[in-house]
Parts: structure tokens; sequence; C-alpha cells
């Protein structure tokens, strides 16, 4: 589905290092520094008006934010963009600017995974309460024990 | 501070409409800036009731998961249990069984009549009309509940489906029972509609109240009767079918204004289309198997995938990535109505304190499933 796209933007960004992933459903890797540029010219040129979905996944070796892609007006296939970050400082562009629908998702995941967006308006908590610590989502993440609000260390 | 032209000092002032208030439908809370009645800002405020579903998730087998889904969105636990089932047989690759795939409809369909009976009495409770019109829609959603009750041994919580099929045949009686409902619904609506749609307090409290343009709706990543109120044609059952709704004859309600009173009659032509939907199902209903059988301790193939349908309240999708254990290694649910809220302080600005409440009953939340 995505593979005709994924050639035009291959053309369209010489320099970006994409990657087209075989699956169940296809997705194209985009390197985290071209993101922004990228799913601005998905909105204005290729048509996506529509961000579904954002999700923040913590992979042993790396954080990744997968972008679930439609067109309303234009009724194209679905595109499935990944986005990879670091896992000692995640961080990549916030695509609120673009879709203004990514504010809320982003910020939790930001909350639950604890991948910060670069540029997102106003990056706080929205499912748990401030000066929780930690991210639930990540598989680090204490899911036995108790600890106190408050508390620093789960005993 | 502002002056105005008679020359009096104003200020804003912040109000805290929730977490506890009648209007918001369950814990949710909107930090509300005033300058006298009119909205300046709002800011919503979520997470009373999160139970951290998705770390749930990758604790359960995949089969433990369904009874989560029902608690979601507990006005409609059978498309959440849809939804879940149909992202995992994606990512097993299972076959459903032609009768199976009927009862999935029938029961869908059913409960979008009765969100959206719930919906349209609580934006009527919201706009001070006190449970006359919510206990009509509340009697009639009680049949269907029965009929719930009949199939899946539960009213609300039903935990029918399962991963190829459902998971107990339709009892003997149950067919004639959902004729005679579907034969009896036709009628209700036009009760309900020529009580609130041409009522001339609906229409003064809900015409050009809350406007969504639909380019707005659009890049706010609106979804549902909120969307299709707004004039964008996008219903996920026509666009990207599933199931096997390709087979089946409905239109899509549209509005015009995308204001508050065409989401409610967005909602009613829903209810009549869904009923064109069960006639049909009623009348092409097969015999045959209910389900495949699979192995006792599942374990669906590595990879990932994104599920999505239409849910009453807008599409709901689940994300699962498989690492190829009994558990989902990432279980995200895309929940309609969290999403739908991003645009609320949009619509909001402007209005008065009043129109507020209304506002947010007509995007029709359920705080199970904005906080998960």
């Amino acid at each position: 589905m995505s593979k005709e796209i994924y050639e035009r933007l291959a053309k369209e960004f010489p320099e970006s290092s994409l990657d087209y992933l075989e699956g169940k459903d296809p997705a194209i890797s985009v390197n985290a520094d071209d993101l922004f540029e990228m799913a601005l010219h998905l909105k204005e040129k290729e048509g996506y008006d529509y961000l579904s979905a954002v999700t923040g996944v913590d992979y042993p070796d790396r954080f990744e934010v997968v972008y679930h892609l439609y067109s309303m007006r234009e009724r194209k296939e679905p595109l499935i963009l990944k986005v990879s970050a670091s896992k000692e400082e995640p961080e990549v562009a916030s695509v609120t600017p673009i879709w203004p629908g990514a504010n809320f998702q982003e910020r939790e995941v930001y909350d639950l995974v604890g991948i910060r967006f670069a540029g997102h308006p106003k990056l706080t908590r929205i499912l748990l309460w401030e000066g929780y610590e930690g991210h639930p989502l990540r598989k680090d993440f204490p899911i036995e024990g108790h600890r106190a609000i408050g508390q620093e260390e789960p005993s | 501070m502002q002056r105005m032209e008679t020359g009096l000092r104003t200020e804003t002032i912040t109000v805290n409409m929730g977490p506890q208030h009648p209007s918001t439908h369950g814990v949710f809370r909107m930090i509300v800036t005033l300058d006298g009645e009119t909205i300046v800002d709002l800011e919503p405020v979520m997470g009373y009731l999160h139970r951290c579903q998705e770390k749930i998730g990758e604790r359960n087998t995949y089969l433990q998961n369904i009874p989560y889904t029902d608690r979601l969105d507990y006005i409609c636990s059978m498309s959440n249990n849809m939804a879940y089932v149909m992202a995992v047989e994606k990512l097993a690759q299972i076959e459903v069984p032609e009768r199976a795939e009927y009862i999935r409809i029938i029961m869908v369909e059913l409960t979008r009549i009765v969100n959206h009976m719930l919906a349209i009495g609580a934006l009527l409770n919201d706009l001070g009309c006190f449970f006359t019109p919510m206990l009509y829609g509340l009697r009639e959603r009680e049949r269907i509940l029965d009929l719930f009750e009949m199939a899946s041994g539960s009213r609300m919580m039903c935990n029918y489906m399962r991963f190829g099929g459902v998971r107990y045949d339709l009892p003997p009686s149950f067919m004639a029972e959902l004729k005679s409902v579907v034969a009896a619904l036709p009628a209700f609506i036009d009760e309900f509609e020529r009580l609130l749609t041409e009522n001339e307090i609906v229409l003064v409290r809900c015409r050009g109240v809350g406007v969504l343009p639909p380019e707005k709706a659009i890049a706010y990543s609106c979804t549902g009767p909120l969307l299709r109120a707004s004039g964008v044609d996008y219903d996920i059952r026509k666009v990207d079918s599933y199931s096997i709704y390709e087979r089946f004859d409905f239109d899509v309600p549209l509005g015009r204004n995308g204001d508050v009173y065409d989401r409610y009659l967005v909602r009613i032509g829903e209810m009549r289309q869904s009923l064109r939907i069960l006639e049909q199902a009623i009348e092409g209903i097969p015999e045959g198997e209910i389900s495949v059988k699979l192995p006792r301790v599942f374990k669906p193939p590595e990879g990932d995938v994104y599920h999505r349908i239409e849910s009453p309240k807008g599409e709901l999708g689940f994300y699962l990535v498989s690492d190829g254990s009994t558990n989902p290694y990432r279980y995200k649910i895309r929940s309609p109505t969290f999403i739908n809220l991003t645009v609320l302080p949009e619509l909001c600005k402007g209005h008065k304190v009043a129109d507020v409440v209304a506002i947010l009953g007509s995007i029709d939340i359920v705080l199970g499933e904005v906080d998960r």
C-alpha cells in the first residue's frame, strides 16, 4: 500500500534515511530529524489530513512513536510512520502544529511512555497527576510493590 | 483586566467546572476562564478514572483482555469487544464464520442505538430537560439490554465476542424478540423526534451553538457523529469497510452546520440507519458455526497491527504489538472521545457557561474511555 508513497517520499527527501517496513500493516520508518518536514509534506502535498493515532512503544533497544495517517478528503490508503527515539533522551518533534488533533495524544505518550515532543504547546501530564514519578508504560516500570504518593523508591 | 465602554473595570475569573458536576457525565474537570458569563478559555482536565488499562493489557493474555474492553466505554461494550477481537484476528489471520459475523453486526448496531438514545437523553438533561427524554431512552434501552442478556448473560458488561467468533450461539427465542424490538423502535424514534426535533427550547439552545467547521473537525482528528455533523462524509463502515458491512445497504447521515443541533439530528439519523442494517441482518443471518476452534494457549505471530471500527462515538482502534508470546507486547487503545475532546476548548470559546454544558453533552463522552 504505502510502497508508492514511500518511493515518492524517498525522491522528495533524498538525504534522509527512509525505510520501508514490510508487515501486516506496512510502514515507513522515518528519521527523527526529518519527521516534521516530512509530516508537513504529507499533509500539504499528499493529502494526509487526518492523524488518527499517535502511539509510543518501549522496545528493548529504542523507543518508537507510531503515527497512523489517513486522508478524509481524498480517501487514500492509510499510511503509517514510525520514528525511533533513543533510550536515554527520547525526544521527537511535535506534529501538533501540523495536525492539532495530536495535542492530547502526544501529551498522553509523554505522560505514559516518557517521550518528549519538541515544540509541543503544552507538554504536561494528562492522565496522571503533576508530580507523578516515572512513566508507567515503560517496560522497566515496577508492576508490583507499593508506593505511597510522594515516596521515592518502590518498597 | 480590560475596560468596557462603560468605563467600569472588569476582570476575568477562573472557575472549576467539575470534577464533581452533574453535567460532566463522570469525573471530568474543565478549568474555565470567564469574562462575565462568556468563556475566554477552557482547559479540560482528565485522568480521574485512569486505571492504566494499557499496562494491564500487557500483563493479561490476549483472551483476558476482552472483559477489560467492556469497561472502556461501558455503554457500548459490544463495539469495544468487536474492535479488539478484530484487531487480534487481523494479527493472527483468523477467519470468522458467516453466522458469527451477522451476530456481531446485530449486536454492534443495537449498541449504536443504545448509545445514541443515551447520548440524546443526556444532552437533554444537560439542557435542563431533566430526565423525561432520558428515561424514555432508558426504557427502550432496557429492551435491547434484555437481548444482550439473552445472548451473553450480562446486560452491560457483555464479554461476548471471542477471537474467531462469538462466545455463545443465540438462544432460540432471541430472533423473535429481536424482530419485535426492531419493529417497535421506529415508533419510539418518531415519538422522540415529535418531542424534541421541533421543540422550541431545543432549537434555541442548540442551533448555532458550538459550531465546528469541517476543516477544523478534520484537523482536530474528530470522528463519529461529531465529525459527520460538520458535513464530512467519513464513516469507517463505508470508507474502510470491515466485517461484512459492504453487504448492507445504508446511508451516512450528515449535518450541515456542525452545531449541537446537527449532532442531535445525525444521531437520530444513525439510529434509523442502524435499524435498516438490523432488518437486513435479520433477513440474511444464516445457520452454521459461531466460532472457530483456536489452540488453548493462543500465541499470535510476531508483528504489529492497527484495526479500527466505527464505534457509536467515533473511530475506536486498537494498536497491538505482538512478540509471539501469550501476552501483547503493547496494547494501545485509540479511544474516540479522548481525541474528540481535543477540540472542546475551540468549540466553547465565546459561548456562555450554560452552552459549555450543552456542547460537552453533544460530544458524548464516557469517562471510562477518555481516561482508560
